[in-house]
């Protein structure tokens, strides 16, 4: 063993152990200097065009033609607000009944079967729910509804089943975080499950499951594979619900694989727009559960 | 104002919590048995152990198979130590404070950025500013760095759910805080932090977005960590979106789905465990 031999053991393993501390402590900034770097490089590769051509065309310009170096990015952040609000409008309804039915309405049994079936839900690739949108949904939205199928409906139910896991399991979490008493309480007091949910797990679980919700729709903003596939990916503002929609995220994987020069800094640029809007609604689910920790 | 009576309200909400409930459930159960009814007829041994022939319209999957499981390979070993190691500082070597509000903050940041931002990154970084070009290193280097978080959040979970008493014994015999970390807490713990190494393990290998800009899309077996080379849901998103065959294909998602099933049974069966040692 390196060291002195002259010490004693128990300084030996004294002085090991404050290096063993330091060293995770240096360990433990890992993702702290992932996320830095990160950040370093995509706001680096990004931002220089966004001062070239000015934020305002950037940011409000309608017309994306790489080509004739019109980089306007507004028709694709449109196009993720409608997408993130469909799939919001799915799945925060089918969401909060399962985080509801899980705790308060399922036996033991039925839960234990409905549970590992929705975490099943969060490990099925991407690229396997786009699949699905091509195959069953996008005719099924043409032959019904008429227009090219590949749309923001098509997109919009897609991520909302997507979403569905990160908002189930916060959902529960906070349900679950409710102290008993008062669920003993509401039931003590004559009231009904239901309205011991309505009336007193709900508000109690609010702020939990508000980052639930928020959480949900970063997912929805970041998903990239399964709106490429289903979305159309027309960089217009789309008129209607039949329309087709291109994404953030779509924007910079169509053409990542191909674009050079200031094409390839304006995806960047992409980028960075869809890494602020991340990093805001991180911040703002933080915040919240932050809140609920304080709270008794 | 009129109101349902409790007892009507409480049937009807019931009806419909439920309602959404089992829809949910059909959805996925639809979802994975259409894939299987389409994809298990295209499976066979020669399926899997035979390399894709003509940009993967005949031939196997082997080389992708190949590439996944190099490139998540090299996710976890780099990823799992800076997770577990992350873990054990949180629990065991700190009390809140500004450092591990910083730490946390940084974990949960990291775990909402979209994995076409770490793909843009990784490419930017990796393939062209250290010159790894599309390779396994890069990709695999890349994957690290998105699972790290929730090989943190696991860990840390499997660790704090180790009762105290076990501390204060192993120091109460003398031992310094790093022994009991490593022959008290870790051991108690295993079982929760390999579950979480496995549910990462599962998401790099149907990650697509972050592993095509910085793996590539080589059909060649890969030789060495600085072989470019495609993954089975790479595999998977070309021949589905160019069309290139439908029953490769299915075939390449029933394995992605058997994989990701057979992983998600190992996790149940593992947490089963754990939950039942400390409760």
């Amino acid at each position: 063993m390196a060291g002195p031999k002259k010490a004693g053991a128990g300084n030996r393993l004294e002085r090991n152990d404050r290096l063993i501390r330091l060293a995770l402590l240096v360990v433990a900034f890992s993702a702290v200097s992932v996320l830095l770097v990160i950040t370093v490089f995509i706001v680096g590769q990004g931002t220089p065009i966004m001062f070239r051509y000015g934020f305002k065309s950037f940011l409000a310009g309608s017309d994306w033609y790489p080509s004739e170096k019109l980089f306007g990015l507004w028709p694709m952040i449109v196009g993720s607000l409608f997408v993130t609000a469909g799939a919001l409008a799915i799945g925060v309804p089918f969401g909060l009944s399962c985080a509801i039915v899980l705790t308060e309405f399922a036996s033991k049994r039925v839960r234990g079967l409905i549970k590992p079936v929705i975490e099943l839900l969060a490990g099925i690739p991407s690229v396997v729910y786009g699949f699905m949108g091509v195959v069953i949904l996008v005719p099924f939205i043409r032959r019904t509804f008429g227009g090219p199928g590949l749309s923001v409906l098509a997109a919009s139910i897609i991520l909302g089943v997507m979403i569905l896991p990160t908002v189930i399991s916060i959902s529960v979490d906070a349900l679950q975080a409710v102290p008993p008493s008062y669920r003993e309480g509401s039931i003590a007091l004559g009231a009904t499950r239901w309205q011991t949910v309505k009336m007193v797990l709900f508000p109690a679980a609010r702020s939990g499951i508000i980052a639930s919700i928020i959480l949900g729709m970063g997912r929805a903003v970041g998903e990239t594979m399964a709106t490429i596939m289903i979305a159309g990916n027309a960089a217009e503002i789309p008129r209607s619900l039949l329309a087709p929609v291109r994404t953030l995220t779509s924007n910079v994987a169509l053409e990542m694989g191909y674009a050079t020069g200031e094409h390839r800094e304006a995806l960047f640029a992409t980028g960075v727009v869809l890494f602020v809007i991340i990093m805001v609604l991180n911040t703002i689910a933080n915040a919240t559960s932050a809140k609920r920790r304080k709270a008794p | 104002m009129r109101r349902l009576a409790p007892s009507a309200e409480e049937k009807a909400a019931r009806a419909g919590l439920w309602a959404l409930t089992l829809i949910t459930v059909a959805v996925l159960c639809f979802i994975i048995l259409f894939i299987l009814r389409r994809g298990l007829p295209v499976l066979s041994f020669e399926f899997l152990t035979a390399n894709p022939v003509d940009m993967g319209k005949a031939g196997g999957i082997f080389s992708t198979v190949v590439g996944t499981v190099a490139l998540t390979v090299l996710a976890v070993l780099i990823a799992a130590p800076l997770g577990v190691g992350t873990a054990i500082y949180l629990t065991e070597y700190t009390w809140g404070g500004p450092v591990t509000r910083i730490i946390r903050f940084g974990a949960e940041c990291l775990a909402g950025i979209p994995s076409i931002i770490f793909g843009l990154f990784g490419f930017i970084l990796f393939v062209t500013k250290l010159k790894f070009g599309w390779s396994i290193l890069s990709g695999g280097l890349t994957l690290a760095f998105m699972l790290l978080p929730t090989i943190i959040r696991t860990s840390e979970e499997a660790i704090k759910s180790v009762p105290p008493e076990y501390r204060k014994v192993s120091f109460s015999l003398g031992s310094t805080k790093w022994q009991t970390v490593t022959r008290v807490v870790l051991p108690s713990a295993l079982p929760g932090i390999v579950t979480g190494i496995v549910l990462s393990i599962g998401r790099s290998i149907g990650e697509t977005a972050a592993t095509i800009f910085t793996a590539g899309s080589a059909l060649r077996l890969p030789t060495s960590l600085f072989s470019s080379s495609r993954t089975m849901a790479v595999h998977f998103y070309i021949l589905a979106r160019e069309g290139i065959s439908m029953p490769n294909a299915y075939g390449t998602a029933a394995i992605l789905i058997i994989a990701i099933l057979g992983i998600n049974l190992l996790t149940y069966f593992l947490m089963n465990r754990f939950i039942r040692k400390y409760s």
